[in-house]
C-alpha cells in the first residue's frame, strides 16, 4: 500500500467512526428526550 | 408537583415535545456549525493545500489527524475526566459524575483512533505498525486505563456507588498518567524514534498552520460531542428516576386494595 | 503529632493486626498463594528453554510478573475476608479513620507480599541459577516497588470489592496502573544484576515516587470507598 493508501485509510476510518458515534449520540438523544418532560431537560 | 402529573406530561404535550425532542440547543447548533466548517477547512488544508514533507512524503498528512486526536482525547478528555471526578467527590452531584463519564467515553474513542492513526503512520515512516515509542506506549496504557473506567461504570448498578467508585478510578487514572509518562520516557529514553515536533523551526509555515488549525478544530468537535453526550447521559438519569417514581406511584395505587 | 494523627496510626495498627491474625490462622497465603507463585516460576521455565540462559537474562521481568500476579491474589484475599458476614459494614461502623484503615490493610498486604518476595528471590536463585548481585539496589527497589504495589492494590481491591464482576474487574483496573512499577522494578533489578547500580538507583527514584504518590492518594481517597455497603 502506498503512503496515500495509509492516509486514506486513516482519514476514512476516523471519519466513519466519529460520524457514526455522533449519529448514535444524536439519535439516542432524540429518542430519550421525547420521553422526558420538557421541564426536566435543563438546556431547553 | 405530583407524580401523576409527571407521568402524564409527555403524553399531553406530545406534539410540542416531538418537535423539540432533541439534545440540541442554540448553543450546540452554533458549536456544531463551527465544528463542521472548521473540520471541512482543516480537511482541505491537511489533504490538499499543505505540501508533502521532505522525508515522510504524504504520510505526514496523517499527523494532522493523529496529533489533534491525541491532544483532544489525552489532554481534554482525561483532563475533564479528572475535573469531573474531583468535582463529584467534592460536591457529590450528578452533574460532575456525568461530566466525568461523558469525557471518559469520548477520551476512549479518541484514544483508540489515536492508536489506529499512529500505527497507520508508523507503517510507511518507521516500517512497522508498532514501535515501543514512549508516547505510543503511554497512549496504549491510557487506552487500557479508560477501558477499566468504562468497565467499572458498566459493572455497577447502584448509581451512587457507581458515581463514587468511578470518581476514585478516574482520579487515580489521571494521576497515574504523569507517572507512566515518566517511566516510559526513561524506559525508551535511548531509543528515540522519529516523530514530528510541531515546534520544530524547520517546519514549513503552511504545515505548522494546518497543524494548529486541525488541533483547534478537533477541540471544538470534542466539545460539541461532549455536550451532546452529557445531555444523553442526563436524560438517561432522568428516565431512571422517572421509572422509579412510576414504580412507587403504582405500588401506592395498589395499596388501598390490600389494606 | 496531633491527636488525630496518632489515632490514624493506632487504627492502622488495629486493622493490620486483624488482617494478619486472620492470615496467620487461615494460612491462605502460605498454603495457596506461595505455591501458586512457585508454579508460575515453573511455568516460565517450561516456556523459556532453561538450557540457553534465557531464564537468567529474563529473571527481573519474570520475578516482577510473578509478584504482580501474586499481588492480585493477596489483595483479593484481603477483601474476600471482609465480604463474608458483612465485615465491610462492621469495619465502617467501627468509626475507624479511613486513612488508618487504608494504611492498615496495605501494611498487612505488604507483610505478606514482602515475605513472598523473599521466597521468590530464593526460588529464582535456585531454579534459574541467577546470581543475586547489587544487594542495596535490590532491597531498596523491592521495598519501594512493594509499597507502591500494595498501595495501588489496596485501592483497587476496595474499588472492585462487593461488585459481582470483582474477580475480572480487579486485574483490568490494577495491572495497567502499575505499569510504572513493572518497568521500574524490572529495570532496577536488571541494572543491579548487571553490576551497574548507578542506573539502578535512578529507577529506585521512580519506584519511590510511585509509592509516595499512591500512599498519599490512598489516604486521601479511601473514605468514599468505605461509605457504601
Amino acid at each position: 500500500m502506498s503512503d496515500v493508501g495509509f492516509v486514506a485509510v486513516g482519514y476514512g476510518v476516523t471519519a466513519v467512526a466519529l460520524a457514526g458515534y455522533a449519529w448514535r449520540v444524536l439519535a439516542r438523544g432524540r429518542r430519550l428526550s421525547a420521553l422526558v418532560p420538557q421541564e426536566r431537560r435543563r438546556w431547553m | 408537583m405530583t407524580t401523576s402529573a409527571q407521568v402524564e406530561t409527555p403524553r399531553r404535550r406530545r406534539g410540542r415535545n416531538e418537535r423539540l425532542a432533541t439534545t440540541s440547543s442554540r448553543f450546540t447548533r452554533a458549536l456544531g456549525v463551527i465544528a463542521l466548517l472548521m473540520g471541512a477547512s482543516a480537511l482541505l488544508l491537511a489533504l490538499v493545500i499543505s505540501p508533502p514533507e521532505v522525508t515522510q512524503g504524504d504520510a505526514v498528512r496523517l499527523f494532522y489527524l493523529h496529533v489533534p486526536l491525541a491532544v483532544a482525547g489525552g489532554y481534554l478528555g482525561v483532563g475533564l475526566l479528572a475535573v469531573g471526578s474531583i468535582g463529584y467527590l467534592w460536591k457529590r452531584t450528578t452533574f460532575w459524575d456525568l461530566l466525568a463519564a461523558s469525557a471518559a467515553e469520548l477520551a476512549l474513542i479518541f484514544t483508540a483512533l489515536t492508536l489506529l492513526t499512529g500505527s497507520l503512520w508508523g507503517r510507511p515512516v518507521w516500517g512497522t505498525y508498532w514501535e515501543w515509542d514512549p508516547r505510543l506506549t503511554l497512549t496504549a496504557v491510557l487506552f487500557v486505563l479508560l477501558i477499566g473506567y468504562r468497565a467499572m461504570r458498566t459493572a455497577s448498578v447502584d448509581p451512587q456507588l457507581r458515581a463514587r467508585r468511578s470518581a476514585v478510578i478516574g482520579l487515580l487514572a489521571a494521576a497515574d498518567v504523569p507517572l507512566i509518562r515518566m517511566s516510559v520516557d526513561w524506559w525508551r529514553g535511548l531509543h528515540q524514534t522519529a516523530t514530528l515536533n510541531p515546534l520544530n523551526p524547520s517546519l514549513d509555515g503552511m504545515m505548522l498552520f494546518t497543524f494548529f488549525w486541525s488541533m483547534v478544530s478537533f477541540a471544538v468537535l470534542f466539545l460539541w460531542l461532549l455536550v451532546h453526550r452529557f445531555r444523553v447521559a442526563w436524560l438517561e438519569e432522568q428516565l431512571a428516576d422517572r421509572a422509579l417514581d412510576e414504580a412507587i406511584a403504582q405500588r401506592r395505587a395498589e395499596a388501598p386494595q390490600t389494606p | 503529632m496531633d491527636r488525630g494523627g496518632l489515632l490514624m496510626w493506632r487504627d492502622a495498627l488495629l486493622v493490620a493486626g486483624k488482617d494478619l491474625r486472620i492470615e496467620f490462622r487461615s494460612k491462605i497465603a502460605l498454603n495457596q498463594i506461595a505455591p501458586f507463585a512457585l508454579v508460575v516460576l515453573l511455568l516460565f521455565a517450561f516456556a523459556l528453554d532453561p538450557d540457553r540462559g534465557f531464564l537468567g537474562e529474563a529473571t527481573p521481568g519474570l520475578f516482577w510478573i510473578t509478584v504482580l500476579l501474586s499481588t492480585l491474589l493477596v489483595v483479593q484475599r484481603s477483601y474476600a475476608v471482609e465480604a463474608a458476614d458483612s465485615g465491610r459494614d462492621s469495619l465502617r461502623l467501627t468509626g475507624l479513620d479511613p486513612a488508618g484503615v487504608f494504611l492498615g490493610k496495605a501494611a498487612a498486604v505488604f507483610v505478606v507480599l514482602a515475605l513472598l518476595e523473599v521466597g521468590l528471590a530464593a526460588g529464582v536463585r535456585l531454579m534459574y541459577d541467577t546470581s543475586l548481585r547489587g544487594w542495596p539496589v535490590l532491597v531498596v527497589a523491592s521495598l519501594a516497588a512493594t509499597t507502591g504495589l500494595v498501595a495501588a492494590g489496596t485501592m483497587y481491591g476496595a474499588l472492585a470489592a462487593g461488585l459481582r464482576a470483582r474477580e475480572t474487574l480487579l486485574p483490568l483496573l490494577f495491572l495497567p496502573v502499575v505499569a510504572p512499577v513493572m518497568i521500574g522494578g524490572t529495570r532496577a533489578f536488571a541494572a543491579a544484576l548487571d553490576g551497574s547500580s548507578g542506573e539502578g538507583w535512578r529507577w529506585c527514584g521512580l519506584l519511590i515516587t510511585f509509592a509516595v504518590a499512591y500512599v498519599a492518594l490512598g489516604m486521601l481517597l479511601f473514605e468514599p470507598l468505605l461509605e457504601d455497603s
